[in-house]
């Protein structure tokens, strides 16, 4: 019956979503406020009919209701209830759900809060939300129905993929839907503004903090995705290049532009087309990303079961929108407008290199994504591009990039002097240069590339520091505190964003600089060095679990012969399909990892292969992402973005979206 | 500077990231591209000697074998029509098993056996990698083979 309640809404929902992105679209055209005012509670409508389909779905797992056929399918009687309920999304239908879920919910959070926009563009935004959000329920009713039931019932459930058993599959798929549709909120407000015709400061201002959020989410999720992948897989890398991976990863590039465009766009008026032209490009790479994992044309740890007619469909919907919107911006993007001219070193220009660097970069992951795929379509074989290409092409890009961080903000809107910033800089630039320099030594030896990669973190922080202590000697205010209250949050929120940057470079330079990774055979009782520390292992012990069996080894880590740990990895066998997983041992310091996981019983004596790694500032990584995140939100909280908008902009917007 | 001037600088500067660009992502094609060939092109000697690339099929069942005291193992890769012996030093990952799919990068070595460098786990019981499952296709269907048991 639940079952039924779900589906029942979702074919509502549909009906709904029709009418939201027909009926104001319409009503904007004939300047009709009683069609347009439809736009509103039909995006609540449809968020409270997409939530019951949701929680129905959530229900039938968390009761383990085997009759639907989801459910026989992904999960299992005896699965920890946090699993049952992380098991809604862990099948394709469900996924998908989910990101209809997250797409309703922007489009509510929309409806809430656009009551100081101007109607006619409020309308707009909320019927093009409608349009992708028809797409997404066509694709959900007609070719991924989770509701569909298994008569007669299923006795147990196949349970879910041992490897989605997770804390990360509770936190990671959601945070990064959040990221993934929400640029879908940029999307929509840069095609009302095409069709509206113009687009201005005030339009910036308003979609910027909803880009900025999902570009939060974005990262949070993405990270999350890295830390699990890391500690899950059992070899203990963060970053693999793996095309779904990539497919994330290319809508927060080009998601990261956006941001930097939006603000010279509201700050400077200028960019306008091309912020419109990015917001297009960043969505319509979030609709690629789930055609590419979708369609199962990929090779992939995220690949779920094969269907053609689904891929075929998601490639339909995404030439539709993709190529909708790229002929709308062909038609209109005249209509929107260049801007101001700027000088070659100014603010602005430096921003334009930062675009440039990420499209680029994000175009040399696209190619090394889907070269493969074009090889194999054109018969010419079947290849694979590997972690190196990527290394050697996105990394060349990205140092210019991180360098620029530090004379971007420093350099003045429209004209800058170089000799003016470079007396802004010079302090900041030797510290970091005469650190980056020495630094390597401490840390063992001295590498070119570890201390060139250090420089430009210490770069970036020290760049920041200089700002904010010229910043504050310039202002006019007594009191540490007054001169603090003088700055805008959405500057702080930059500031901090950056050092979140400067703290990821950290991580990702000391453990490839200086990590350890050896695969040992290990007698019970016999020992192996790595990196200082004595791993010693004592056996393996079987143990009960609540879906599975382990195998609980034993490894006392020491040093100098004084015991610091003892490390349990875990070998699970799950009962239900009889597969194999390993959970890593990993003790965090904020120095790093030891990282211990169990390979394989090599011998009958009970020798086991065995990963031990030392992980130098690993989790600097993932601390990095977050302070990336947190700085986002801080810029969000920006007063600007709040109190002000209404009064200001309404008056300006009113006719700016006409 | 005149706006015709700066106009040539902007140009100037694009066309100059665009050729870096262009240069970083062919110098990294020249090196970087792993190609696939099934057991049946490996021994017809379409695959190159010297450089790395992967190949795929079924691990035979009872192939495996452990050197005692390393973690060197051997093991044989099928496309039904060839088998090709595998030598691997490391760790197997959990999906690995004989009688399933399995995708090896490595080099030939002059033994007629393949070195592999990296043995890749497949995420998912059922799941197997599409270039194996196509290069078992492609040999039923080009020699005619009969069935090699436990192939599915």
């Amino acid at each position: 019956m639940i079952a039924e309640l779900g589906n029942f809404a979702l074919m509502v929902a549909l009906i709904v979503a029709l009418v939201q992105s027909v009926v104001p679209m319409w009503g904007a055209w004939r300047r009709d406020s009683a069609l347009m005012a439809i736009a509103r509670p039909a995006a609540t409508l449809q968020f409270v009919l997409v939530a019951v389909a949701f929680a129905a779905l959530a229900y039938s797992f968390v009761t383990s209701d085997f009759s639907v056929l989801n459910v026989a399918q992904h999960s299992y009687s005896t699965l920890p209830l946090q699993y049952k309920f992380a098991a809604t999304w862990g099948s394709h239908e469900g996924s998908l759900l989910l990101w209809l879920l997250m797409l309703t919910g922007w489009g509510f959070a929309v409806a809430l809060r656009s009551h100081n926009l101007p109607p006619v563009l409020a309308a707009r935004v909320l019927s093009v939300m409608g349009i992708i959000a028809v797409g997404f329920l066509l694709f959900l009713l007609f070719t991924s129905n989770p509701f569909e039931r298994l008569i007669p019932a299923a006795i147990e459930g196949s349970d879910l993929n041992p490897l989605l058993q997770d804390p990360g599959m509770v936190v990671h798929p959601p945070m990064l839907y959040m990221g993934y549709v929400g640029f879908s909120v940029a999307f929509a407000f840069a095609i009302a503004a095409l069709i509206g015709g113009r687009l201005d400061a005030s339009w910036a201002r308003w979609s910027r903090p909803w880009t900025t959020v999902a570009w939060c989410f974005l990262t949070m999720g993405i990270a999350l995705g890295s830390a699990w992948a890391y500690y899950t897989l059992g070899w203990g890398g963060w970053w693999f290049w793996d095309p779904v991976e990539n497919a994330s990863f290319m809508p927060w590039l080009v998601g990261t532009a956006l941001i930097h465009s939006l603000a010279v766009t509201e700050k400077r008026g200028t960019f306008r087309s091309w912020t419109v032209l990015l917001a297009i490009i960043a969505f319509s790479l979030s609709l690629l990303g789930t055609f590419l994992v979708r369609s199962g044309v990929l090779t992939s740890v995220h690949a779920f079961a094969i269907d053609p007619a689904r891929g075929v469909f998601v490639l339909l919907f995404l030439a539709i929108v993709v190529g909708g919107s790229l002929a709308l911006f062909a038609w209109r993007a005249g209509a929107v407008g260049g801007g101001a001219a700027f000088a070659p070193v100014s603010r602005e220009s430096m921003l334009l290199a930062n675009n440039v660097l990420l499209v680029v970069a994000m175009a040399s992951v696209l190619l090394g994504t889907l070269y493969p795929l074009m090889i194999d379509a054109l018969h010419a074989g079947k290849i694979s591009v590997g972690p190196p290409y990527f290394q050697s092409v996105f990394y060349p890009l990205i140092a210019p990039l991180v360098f620029l961080m530090g004379l971007g903000p420093v350099a003045t809107w429209r004209k800058a002097e170089l000799p003016a910033i470079w007396t802004r800089v010079r302090w900041a630039f030797a510290v970091a240069l005469v650190s980056a320099l020495l630094l390597p030594f401490t840390l063992g030896s001295w590498k070119p590339l570890v201390a060139f990669a250090l420089f430009l973190a210490l770069w970036v922080v020290t760049t920041t520091v200089a700002m904010v202590v010229q910043r504050f000697r310039a202002s006019p205010q007594r009191g540490l505190r007054a001169k603090f209250a003088a700055n805008t949050a959405a500057w702080y929120g930059m500031l901090v964003a950056h050092l979140g940057i400067a703290v990821f470079i950290v991580g990702v330079t000391l453990v490839s600089g200086y990590g350890v990774e050896r695969d040992v055979r290990l007698d019970v009782g016999q020992g192996v060095d790595v990196g200082g520390y004595t791993f010693t292992f004592r056996g393996v012990e079987p143990a009960p679990g609540p879906n599975y069996h382990a195998l609980i080894g034993t490894i006392d880590v020491s040093r100098n012969g004084k015991l610091v740990r003892t490390l349990k990895p875990e070998k699970r066998v799950f009962n239900a399909s009889g597969q194999t997983m390993t959970e890593a041992a990993i003790a965090t310091r904020i120095t790093g990892d030891l990282y211990v996981s169990l390979g394989e019983p090599v011998a009958e004596n009970g020798a086991w292969g065995t990963r031990v790694y030392i992980k130098p500032f690993v989790d600097w990584i993932w601390f990095g992402a977050f302070i990336m995140a947190l700085g986002g939100f801080i810029a969000v909280s920006d007063r600007r973005y709040r109190i002000a908008v209404a009064a200001r902009v309404s008056a300006v917007m009113h006719n700016a979206a006409a | 500077m005149t706006p015709r001037e700066r106009r040539f600088g902007w140009i100037a500067a694009g066309l100059t990231t665009l050729g870096v660009s262009v240069a970083l992502v062919l110098n990294a094609f020249q090196s970087n591209l792993v190609f696939f060939f099934s057991p049946s092109q490996v021994i017809a000697h379409e695959a190159p000697n010297g450089r790395a690339f992967r190949i795929g099929g079924m691990v035979v069942d009872h192939s495996l074998k452990r050197d005692p005291g390393s973690l060197t193992v051997r093991f044989e890769v099928t496309d039904t029509a060839q088998t090709i012996p595998v030598v691997y030093t490391g760790l197997l990952p959990d999906l690995f098993k004989e009688g399933k799919g399995v995708v090896a990068q490595g080099t030939l070595g002059g033994d007629g056996a393949f070195h592999a460098t990296e043995v890749l786990a497949k995420h998912d019981e059922n799941y197997m990698p599409p270039n194996a499952a196509a290069a078992i296709k492609e040999a039923r269907e080009g020699m005619k083979m009969k069935t090699v048991a436990g192939a599915q």
